[in-house]
């Protein structure tokens, strides 16, 4: 499968997410500008984390107008996988593909370090291989990582099944609201994370948990291959026919 | 031209961490009366002169600030 990682000036993952697919998963990857006008023929496209643009106004607010942009989101509407990792969730935040905005960390402090966060989705290309309730550990690494919506947008949220992981310790590491460490939107196809699976992909790095996210999406995109190219959301209500869409153990007392 | 000064801040009930950290700085500078700060950005705006507000007010909600979470004044 061809993936497309998008460079912005600023990003700092993006040769990450590019050996991780290129040299760990075997996978076509093309390098796309920030400042091109498409995003060719890739089957799907990756927004990496970084700091695009030094964050300047807000985190992802001027990646949000690059050109590329409009291609990422006609790419996204028409139901092919997207993800945004750390500041590429923040991007697609600002974006409008994903609901929500970020604030600065609950402590002002930048947490950097591992953390555990819990499948809630498996509606999602990327975690279409997983089950719900497995926990993953793989590292943040960021400043703006609270994740903010009002309480009717959350509920929203909560009750269309879009919360696809939830920081598993007890606490969010930067104030989240309920927990989300990841999103995506209401088709499924867009998904967004705080913690970065591309820096937990190989053994030697301590985990290999964030491979699964990128062989979900690649055993996705080859199962969509077999049906045809375009009946992949027929291809995903298949998969998972009885979809519950309760959260699975979350506690809104403990928030 | 003219220039046009945008204020923009959280909306009151959003956490404004920064804020927080600021008013203990000052509380521990010794000016305990403080009991509230909240920080925003100014931001000037150089365009001509028939620039009309609401064409300013859709700048702010486009781009300049995010309206989910912060609201803005235009001076």
């Amino acid at each position: 499968m061809r993936f497309g990682v998008v460079i912005f000036p600023g990003s700092n993952c993006d040769h990450d997410c590019i050996h991780v697919l290129r040299n760990v998963l075997g996978q076509d990857v093309v390098e796309l500008w920030h400042g091109d006008s498409s995003v060719n023929d890739v089957d799907c496209v990756v927004l990496p984390g970084g700091f695009a643009y030094g964050d300047y106004l807000r985190a992802g607010a001027v990646a949000a107008t690059s050109p590329i942009m409009p291609a990422v989101k006609s790419f996204a509407e028409s139901g092919r996988p997207v993800l945004g990792i750390c500041n590429g969730f923040q991007v697609l935040l600002e974006a409008g593909l994903l609901p929500g905005a970020m604030l600065r960390n609950r402590s002002l402090q930048f947490r950097c370090r591992p953390v555990e966060m819990r499948v809630e989705s498996t509606r999602t290309p990327f975690t279409w291989n997983l089950r719900e309730g497995q926990i993953l550990q793989m590292p943040i690494a960021h400043g703006e990582g609270n994740y903010f919506a009002p309480d009717d947008m959350l509920d929203e949220i909560e009750r269309t099944g879009q919360v696809v992981f939830r920081y598993s310790e007890g606490i969010s590491p930067n104030g989240a609201a309920r927990f989300i460490a990841g999103l995506c939107n209401q088709a499924g196809n867009v998904v967004g994370l705080m913690p970065h699976p591309e820096r937990a992909a190989e053994a030697i790095l301590g985990s290999t948990d964030g491979r699964l996210l990128f062989e979900s999406v690649v055993s996705f995109l080859e199962s969509r291959a077999v049906v045809g190219r375009s009946s992949w959301v027929v291809a995903t209500e298949q998969r998972s026919p009885t979809y519950d869409l309760r959260p699975t153990t979350y506690d809104r007392s403990r928030r | 031209m003219t220039t046009v000064r945008v204020v923009i801040t959280l909306k009151p009930g959003v956490l404004d961490a920064q804020g927080q950290a600021v008013r203990q700085g000052l509380h521990a500078l010794g000016y305990e009366g403080v009991s509230e700060v909240r920080i925003g950005k100014h931001i000037e705006i150089t365009m001509p002169d028939e620039t009309s507000v609401d064409e300013i007010n859709a700048m702010c909600r486009r781009f300049l600030a995010n309206p989910l979470i912060e609201e803005w004044h235009v001076g």
